[in-house]
Formats: structure tokens, C-alpha cells, sequence
């Protein structure tokens, strides 16, 4: 056996540990990306078999507000996602949720539900925003006291003051929040805390602090505070709040927007429909900077909106006590847009300015003689993965933990504040996590036969359907995506390359045949020898070389005749199970994987 | 047989050869041999070999006969031509289409049963007139299509999936070519393409006629315990003393240089063939050497693989028939049938 004489002492094979649920689940590249690990294939699966309550409960176990999530969420999972790589368009995941929640049947015996004893704790959390939700609704069915503090009349937090309501209705809003608080959560409305100090003394046995990052960054520039006999100049996210409660209605016929984020695109488009026509959204750098994910602004731009680029704003012109323009510096940007040059001023006149510039933690109300230490003036040394603050039982999350993130991160940051709070409660070690657990089950069902769809559908991505332009500013809070019809839904659920269904492997099964090797159509895979002096230089040894480094590479044990083994790139693998269908011992499966996430006083479990 | 066509993923990056295609564009319908048949593979090896070489696609004529492995032509190059004769008959075609079309690339892919039983006169005479054409035997010792009898490659005492031993003696396809006169023979494993593929590449650019017999197991009905044509048997038993490289004049260069060739043969398209390495006193060039080389390795039970005997100096069947450069649908009708004149006196010649 010339051909397999090792050309240099051969390497222990670094054999992948596919009993580690985060190898598997490193290949769900959109479950990965999600904060909370929603099983987006299985979801989409439910929701192509028309089961679309199964599905909203799916989503709803890790997610707990697919109906606002379907809607507004920042979808990480969508630039993650392998369809992306394979056509270049993401598979629209999350208007597939909104269709799950949107065609959802009856649910309500899938939803959480009180304990039917207390067991005896009390738990006060500020504000009644997504994080706090999310604390209310893991706690609740195990029996704590949940109380939470909101200053507001009305509970979402900033899910209901900045998301205008033509993207995201309240009655959906309504309707999810409910399902939590219904469960005997004891909501104060109009309550502000006003000293943590004071909260402490309230005896409860675990305080959650999700009061959001609520201020809204000032731009301190030349006439910012002149005289002006009524302010014509906004804070995004107090200017969306009055919005939402109706304290505002209307809005100069001239807009000039600060800021490029989704705050600013929220501010522009409310601005639309209550009054501005002329609007314009200034940028101090080139589109490809901005904050503001790319169809928010497609859906600004559609409206009307202009996106004004490499403008730096210079100061406020204020003429006879009233604002009547802003002066911008017009910038040059070089290479990567890290130094810029100005090349000229130009006067914007305008009529109001909203400044949507960034937000900042604020805890005013947090004594800072507190054992609570802080990192920095705004904000508490909060543990990542605990979310506890140096003081115990007191713990932060979402935007008030780390800064403005969103809401999928406010969940996530809620779930593990519950499981800190629980274990706190019950005398366990907050740092004590429990672990994921993850289930391969085969999805053979005969010869060539799969308990899913594994050829690929060369379908494009799907349009969203709008309100027509004409009427859209008829109302406010007319919602302007109508959602997913069924043949928009049909054909993006095939899109899903089913990421989930893995490519398992069983080295002492292996022939070489060479049969998977031919027939994959992404050249994924390979049998070579294990004498790679390291992971780089196996990335180049590989059928077709193994260039995104974002992505794991798997290695068999040794295979039985040679002694060579089977190597995979997971990058562009396509699960469409040929490899399976070909190989004549089964070395090859196609097998879901499940993870099994852990929630308070729930281990994590597998169906 | 697969439930699904490949995938075409539109992002897939996919390396180019000189004339912009990549190994997609010479690739055919999807297989309905059985899973993990050695021949898909050998069709995989062929279609990279016609793709290394830059060989335009429509160029190629691809035949066959009946078998398993006769199956395999339409699982490769679509955009070819090609012709699945009666059992046997596939180097008689092969033979006329490269009569009267000299341009034609010509590959035919037939089994043991097709080309060293019902077809083995066929053979013989295509290899005694040199037609220009790579001849792939893929090679698995059984009858698969009609449920695994012995095939008359079948090795002596080499036993069926239920045990019985094979008894008669097999015909070995390389001692064959080399008492017949061929002028190219190598022999290969499926299970290997790293030397399988620039064995068919230097069969592409032979000037004559180069059978390539590849180890080809039948998962089916011989890949088990006691047969001699198993993945592990050939495997266990491959003998891999000659090492050869092709540096092809056209195509892409895949294969390390390497120094030292002990020696260096130069193929009918000006592409070189480099033996690396052989035995001691091994002559690729030498019938004598080569023929006594596969007696003895084949007496030690051993398979001997890789570019076994080449021979670039005797003419093809063009050469030798003295017809003419053109193809002979390029000629004109009145140069291609002269008329019943001209034919008159040709026979007054001949009285």
C-alpha cells in the first residue's frame, strides 16, 4: 500500500466532538446567530406543513413575543444564514415568524401558566419592556411573586414607544404582552422607582432592573439652546414616545433628521404621516456605515425620504426666536471612512430637527454609594452570563445591562436573569448554569427517502407585500407590511436549507468508495491523509479549499481500511443528503439535530 | 440512484480551465447505479480528466456497450456525443467514428463482461489497429446487472457473495494488450483517484490506442469477504511501484513537478509523461519487461497499478491506413466517392 505510506509523521487526528451540542448547533448558522437560539429550520418546517400554531409555540418557547418579533426584529439570523452564501438572499426568516404568528390557531394550551401554589418569593422588576417580560413569564409558572414598575400607563417598554405603530399594531403588542401579565403578574403603571436604595428596602428577595437605555444623545452644537418659543428640536426616542402616547401630532412640512440608525428611520417615516413632506435624513458618512439595517431604510426611501450622506452637522440657525434651518459641514471620506476632510458648508432650512443620534444608559435613581459598582458612568458592572451586579440578587437586563442592543437580546437577557433569579431564590450558586443537551435523530425513512424536503429550490427570496403608497399615510399606525400570503409563504419555506438535518457520520462504516465525494455539489468533502501539520494548512489540503474561516471543518476518526480520514467543510453544505443517498453502508445520515436550551426551574429537554 | 438532481448552487466558486468552464459544464444526468458503485467514481475521474485537459465538451464522443459500467457515458459530458451499441460491438463503433471523424476526442467506458467476454474479438482487433481512443474497462469481476455471476475477469478462487469459489482462469486485460500490440496500458483503482485521473489524462493525449483497466468493485455483488475485487482487497493487494506524472502542453497542470524522472516519455500532443519511479530494471518502454513484470507481481497475488507499458512510436490506425488529414465529412463528395469511373479502373488495377 505505497499510496498511503505517510509522507511525515502523522498528527493525533483532532477527531471532532460531535457529542457537543455546539458543533451541531454551529452549523444551524441562524440559530446560532440568535441571541436565543430559536430552532428557525424546525419552526419553518411546521409552518410548510401548515402548522403554525406548533410553530409560534416553538418560537415562542425561546422567543416569547413571535408576533412583535415577526416584525420588528433586528435578525441576526438572517445575515447568518447559509442561503445567503449559497444565492446570495437570506431566507426571510423573520416574515416567516410573522406568518406563524399571523396564521397561528387557537394556542392557548401551549402557553405558560401560573404555578398554581406561590412558593413564597417576590420579585420586583423595573420596567415592564421585553427583558422584564421575558422574567415575568419564565418566573411566574414556577410560582414566584412577580411584581413590575412601570412609569408608564401602558406595559412594552420601548417595544411600544419607539416602534411606531404602522410597523408593529398594537393590538398585536396587546395581545402577547398579555398572555404574561394575565398570568397574575402585579403591574404598577405610573410608578418611576426613584431609588434603588428604596427598592432594596422593599424586602423583595430578588430585584431585575430593565429600565432600558432611555436617553437619547444630545448634540451639543452652536444654537442647540437658543430661545425658540416652542421646540422645534426633538430627541428621537422622547419625540416616538410622544408620538405613541399621542401627546404629538404633527410635524413642521420640513424635516431634517440627525442620525442614520433605525431610531432615525422610525423618526423619518413617523415624520411621513404627520405632517412633514420635505424630510431629509443626514448622514455624516457613506451608506455602507450606517447603523440602520438595509430594509429599513429600502422602506424610508420608498416613502419619499431622502438620505443625505457625508453631512456633518454644524450648528442650528435660529433666526427671530424661531429654528429655521440647520448649517452642515460637507465631508470627504478616505479609504474604510476612519479620516475625513471638509470640503464646503451648506444651509439645510428645515422647519423641526430630530436628533437621532445614539442612546445612553441613565440610572439617576441608582445611589452610587451602593455596594453596585459601575463600569463607567452610565453603566453597572453586570455579569455576561449571569446577569447578576456586584450586588447579589440584583440583576440588569437588556438595554440596561450592556447599552442599546434589541429586543431579541432583551430576551435572551431575561431568560438567563431568570435562571440567576431562580437559582438565587432557591440557595444555588447563580454561577451554577445549566447545560444545553442536543438529541441526532435520523430522518431516513427507506431508500432515498427523508422525513424532510432535501432537494433545493432555486426560488428567489420573497417581495414583502406593502400598502400601497397612496393610502399609507391615510392613518398613523396603518400597518404597511401586510404579511406573507400563502404563495409567498410556500415558496420561501423552501428556501430553508434545513441546516438542522446534519450530515452525521460514522467512520468504522466508511468503504472509501469515494461516493459522497463525487456527488456533492458543493465539493464539500474529502479523504485525506491526517498529517496536516495544522488547521490552516488543512483549510488549503481539502477537494475545494476551505476559505471561510467563520466556519467549522469536521474530521473523522480514522477510517477502516486506510487509516485516512473523512474531512467536511461545513461552509457551503447544502443538506441535501446526497451524499447519504449514495453511500452504499449508511456511513452517511441525514439526522436532526435538536438542542435542548435550559430555562429557569426547566432543564433543558429534547423531544 | 439518487431521489434528487445535484443541486446547482448559483455562488458555488468553482476553479476555470483554459477555456472558461469549470468541472459542472462536463458533467452529465445523475447516476442510477447503485450507491457506492466504483464506476461513478471512474465517471467522476473522467469527466476531471476531460476538464483538467481543457477538452471542449461537443469535441468528445463518448460510447459503450451493455453492462453496468456501459451505463456511465450518459452520466458524463452532455454536451458530448455518443453511442451505446450492442453488446460487446462498443470498439467496432468507436473504431468507425474515429475513421471518419479524426477531430473527435474518443472515450469509451465499457466492464469486464462487455469488453473480455461477448466483446473481446472487438477489443483485440481496435487494439490491433491503434485507433486513437481512451478505453476504459471498469473492471469489477462480476455480472452486476444480472445479479453477480463470475465475469472472466473473475481471479481463481475468488468466491461469490454466497461463497462459492470462482475456477476458471481470469483474462488479465494488460498481458492481453501487451501480446495484441497495444500501445498504451495502465491500470488503476476507483478508490483512487489521485493516480486514476492522470492516467486518464495521458490516455487523452496518447497517440494510439490506450486501454486503462481500473479496479472498479461492485458493491453489490463483490465487495465482500473472499472476492478479490473488493474496496479492501485491491486496497490490501494494490501494488503502486510505478509513479508516473503527466505535464500536459494544454490543460491545467495539477501534478507536482518532479525532479529526477528516470524517464521521460513524450506523448502524441507534445505532452510528457514523467515515471518518477519504477522497480529496478523496470523499462515502461521494454514489452518483454513489462510482460514479466505482471506475471511475477500478479503470481505474488499482487495488482499492479499505475502506467504500466507506453509505446508512442508505432503508427495509429490513421497512419497506417494512409488517409487523409481531413475529417472525412470535412472532404468533398467528389474526393470522398470519385464515382463509378474511377472505381472501374481501381478493380482494373487490382486484376
Amino acid at each position: 500500500m505505497a499510496e498511503l505510506a505517510p509522507r511525515r509523521t502523522l498528527v493525533p487526528i483532532p477527531v471532532t466532538n460531535v457529542e457537543d451540542p455546539s458543533y451541531f448547533h454551529k452549523v444551524v448558522d441562524c440559530q446560532w446567530a440568535c441571541p436565543a437560539h430559536t430552532d428557525v429550520p424546525q419552526y419553518i418546517r411546521l409552518i410548510g406543513q401548515g402548522r403554525y400554531g406548533d410553530a409560534y409555540l416553538l418560537n415562542r418557547q425561546s422567543n416569547v413575543f413571535p408576533g412583535i418579533l415577526g416584525r420588528t426584529c433586528d435578525r441576526p439570523c438572517e445575515p447568518a444564514c447559509r442561503r445567503g452564501r449559497v444565492d446570495g438572499d437570506a431566507v426571510a426568516i423573520c416574515r416567516l415568524k410573522r406568518v406563524a404568528s399571523d396564521l397561528r390557531e387557537e394556542v392557548g394550551w401551549g402557553l405558560p401558566r401560573a404555578a398554581e401554589a406561590r412558593n413564597g418569593k417576590r420579585v420586583a422588576c423595573v420596567g415592564a419592556g421585553p427583558a422584564s417580560l421575558t422574567v415575568a413569564n419564565d418566573l411566574m409558572p414556577l410560582g414566584y411573586e412577580v411584581t413590575i414598575f412601570e412609569r408608564q400607563p401602558l406595559p412594552g417598554g420601548l417595544m411600544r414607544t419607539n416602534i411606531p405603530g404602522f410597523r408593529l399594531p398594537a393590538k398585536v403588542l396587546d395581545e402577547e404582552i398579555a398572555v404574561i401579565l394575565d398570568m397574575g403578574v402585579d403591574i404598577r403603571y405610573g410608578t418611576e422607582i426613584g431609588s434603588m436604595r428604596e427598592l432594596l428596602r422593599m424586602g423583595y428577595d430578588a430585584v431585575f432592573v430593565g429600565s432600558g437605555a432611555p436617553r437619547g444623545k444630545e448634540l451639543e452644537l452652536p444654537g442647540r439652546h437658543d430661545e425658540v418659543g416652542e421646540t422645534h428640536i426633538h430627541i428621537g426616542i422622547d419625540w416616538l414616545e410622544s408620538v405613541a402616547f399621542g401627546h404629538v401630532n404633527k410635524v413642521g412640512r420640513r424635516v431634517v433628521i440627525i442620525g442614520v440608525g433605525n431610531t432615525a428611520m422610525d423618526c423619518c417615516r413617523s415624520s411621513r404621516r404627520m405632517g412633514g413632506e420635505d424630510i431629509r435624513v443626514m448622514a455624516r458618512r457613506p451608506r455602507e456605515y450606517f447603523k440602520a439595517s438595509p430594509w429599513e431604510l429600502e422602506d424610508a426611501e420608498e416613502e419619499g425620504v431622502q438620505i443625505v450622506v457625508n453631512h456633518a452637522p454644524r450648528r442650528f440657525l435660529v433666526e427671530n426666536g424661531r429654528l429655521v434651518g440647520m448649517e452642515f459641514d460637507q465631508v470627504e471620506w478616505d479609504e474604510g471612512a476612519v479620516h475625513s476632510k471638509t470640503v464646503g458648508t451648506v444651509r439645510i432650512d428645515c422647519d423641526d430637527v430630530i436628533l437621532a443620534i445614539g442612546q445612553e444608559n441613565a440610572f439617576p435613581w441608582i445611589e452610587r454609594d451602593l455596594p453596585l459598582e459601575f463600569t463607567s458612568p452610565q453603566l453597572a458592572a453586570v455579569d455576561e452570563v449571569t446577569m447578576q451586579s456586584t450586588v447579589p440578587g440584583v440583576f440588569f437586563g437588556g438595554d440596561s445591562a450592556f447599552g442599546a442592543k434589541n429586543i431579541i437580546w432583551a430576551v435572551e437577557h431575561g431568560h438567563q436573569a431568570a435562571i440567576s433569579i431562580h437559582n438565587h431564590c432557591q440557595g444555588v450558586a447563580v454561577a451554577e448554569r445549566p447545560a444545553q443537551v442536543m438529541r441526532l435523530s435520523s430522518r431516513k425513512m427507506g431508500i432515498t427517502q427523508w422525513s424532510y424536503h432535501n432537494d433545493y429550490n432555486p426560488h428567489g427570496r420573497q417581495e414583502m407585500t406593502r400598502v400601497d403608497l397612496k393610502r399609507r399615510f391615510e392613518r398613523l399606525n396603518l400597518e404597511v407590511e401586510l404579511g406573507f400570503g400563502p404563495e409567498e409563504t410556500a415558496r420561501e419555506v423552501q428556501r430553508c436549507l434545513n441546516c438542522d438535518i446534519q450530515t452525521a457520520f460514522q467512520a468504522p462504516l466508511c468503504i472509501e468508495c469515494d461516493a459522497c465525494i463525487d456527488v456533492c455539489p458543493v465539493r464539500c468533502l474529502s479523504i485525506i491523509r491526517p498529517d496536516w501539520a495544522d488547521e490552516e494548512e488543512l483549510r488549503t489540503r481539502l477537494n475545494a479549499p476551505a476559505e471561510n474561516r467563520s466556519q467549522a471543518i469536521y474530521v473523522s476518526e480514522a477510517l477502516p481500511q486506510t487509516g485516512r480520514v473523512m474531512v467536511k467543510d461545513e461552509n457551503l453544505c447544502v443538506h441535501c443528503g446526497l451524499c447519504a443517498e449514495r453511500c452504499p453502508t449508511a456511513a452517511w445520515d441525514m439526522a436532526r439535530f435538536e438542542l435542548g436550551i435550559p430555562y429557569a426551574g426547566r432543564p433543558a429537554e429534547v423531544s | 440512484m439518487t431521489s434528487i438532481a445535484k443541486p446547482q448552487i448559483p455562488l458555488l466558486p468553482l476553479e476555470r480551465n483554459e477555456l472558461g468552464l469549470t468541472i459542472r459544464d462536463y458533467s452529465g444526468s445523475m447516476s442510477t447505479l447503485c450507491a457506492g458503485c466504483g464506476h461513478d467514481s471512474v465517471t467522476a475521474a473522467i469527466q476531471e480528466a476531460l476538464w483538467g485537459l481543457s477538452i471542449p465538451p461537443y469535441q468528445v464522443a463518448k460510447l459503450s456497450g451493455i453492462g453496468c459500467s456501459s451505463k456511465t457515458p450518459q452520466y458524463f459530458d452532455s454536451a458530448a456525443v455518443g453511442f451505446n451499441s450492442v453488446h460487446g460491438r462498443m470498439a467496432a463503433v468507436a473504431s468507425g467514428a474515429a475513421a471518419a471523424n479524426r477531430g473527435l476526442v474518443v472515450v469509451g467506458v465499457s466492464g469486464d463482461g462487455d469488453s473480455l467476454s461477448i466483446g473481446l474479438g472487438n477489443l483485440a482487433h481496435a487494439v490491433r489497429r491503434n485507433v486513437r481512443m481512451l478505453y476504459v474497462i471498469a473492471n469489477n469481476g462480476v455480472y452486476g446487472l444480472t445479479k453477480g455471476q463470475f465475469s472472466a475477469s473473475a481471479d481463481i478462487g475468488s468466491r461469490s457473495r454466497k461463497g462459492e469459489p470462482n475456477l476458471l482462469p481470469p483474462v488479465d486485460p494488460m498481458l492481453l494488450g501487451l501480446s495484441l500490440g497495444a500501445t498504451f496500458l495502465a491500470r488503476g483503482f476507483s478508490g483512487d483517484k489521485a493516480q486514476l485521473v492522470p492516467i486518464l489524462r495521458a490516455g487523452l493525449s496518447h497517440g494510439g490506442f490506450a486501454l486503462v483497466d481500473v479496479m472498479s468493485p461492485c458493491v453489490q455483488f463483490n465487495d465482500h469477504e473472499g472476492s478479490t475485487k473488493s474496496f479492501r482487497y485491491v486496497r490490501e493487494h494494490e501494488l503502486q511501484d510505478i509513479d508516473a506524472d503527466i505535464i500536459p502542453v494544454r490543460g491545467q497542470i495539477h501534478s507536482e513537478q518532479t525532479p529526477g524522472a528516470v524517464t521521460e516519455v513524450e506523448l502524441h500532443d507534445g505532452s510528457r509523461v514523467l515515471f518518477r519511479a519504477v522497480p529496478e530494471g523496470y523499462d515502461p518502454r521494454d514489452r518483454g519487461r513489462v510482460g514479466s513484470y505482471l506475471v511475477e507481481s500478479a503470481r505474488r497475488g499482487e495488482i499492479a497499478t499505475g502506467l504500466l507499458y507506453l509505446d508512442e512510436t508505432t503508427p495509429d490506425m490513421h497512419q497506417l491506413g494512409g488517409t487523409p488529414e481531413e475529417r472525412l465529412w470535412d472532404l468533398p463528395f467528389e474526393r470522398l466517392c470519385p464515382g463509378s469511373a474511377e472505381l472501374a479502373k481501381f478493380q482494373a488495377r487490382l486484376r
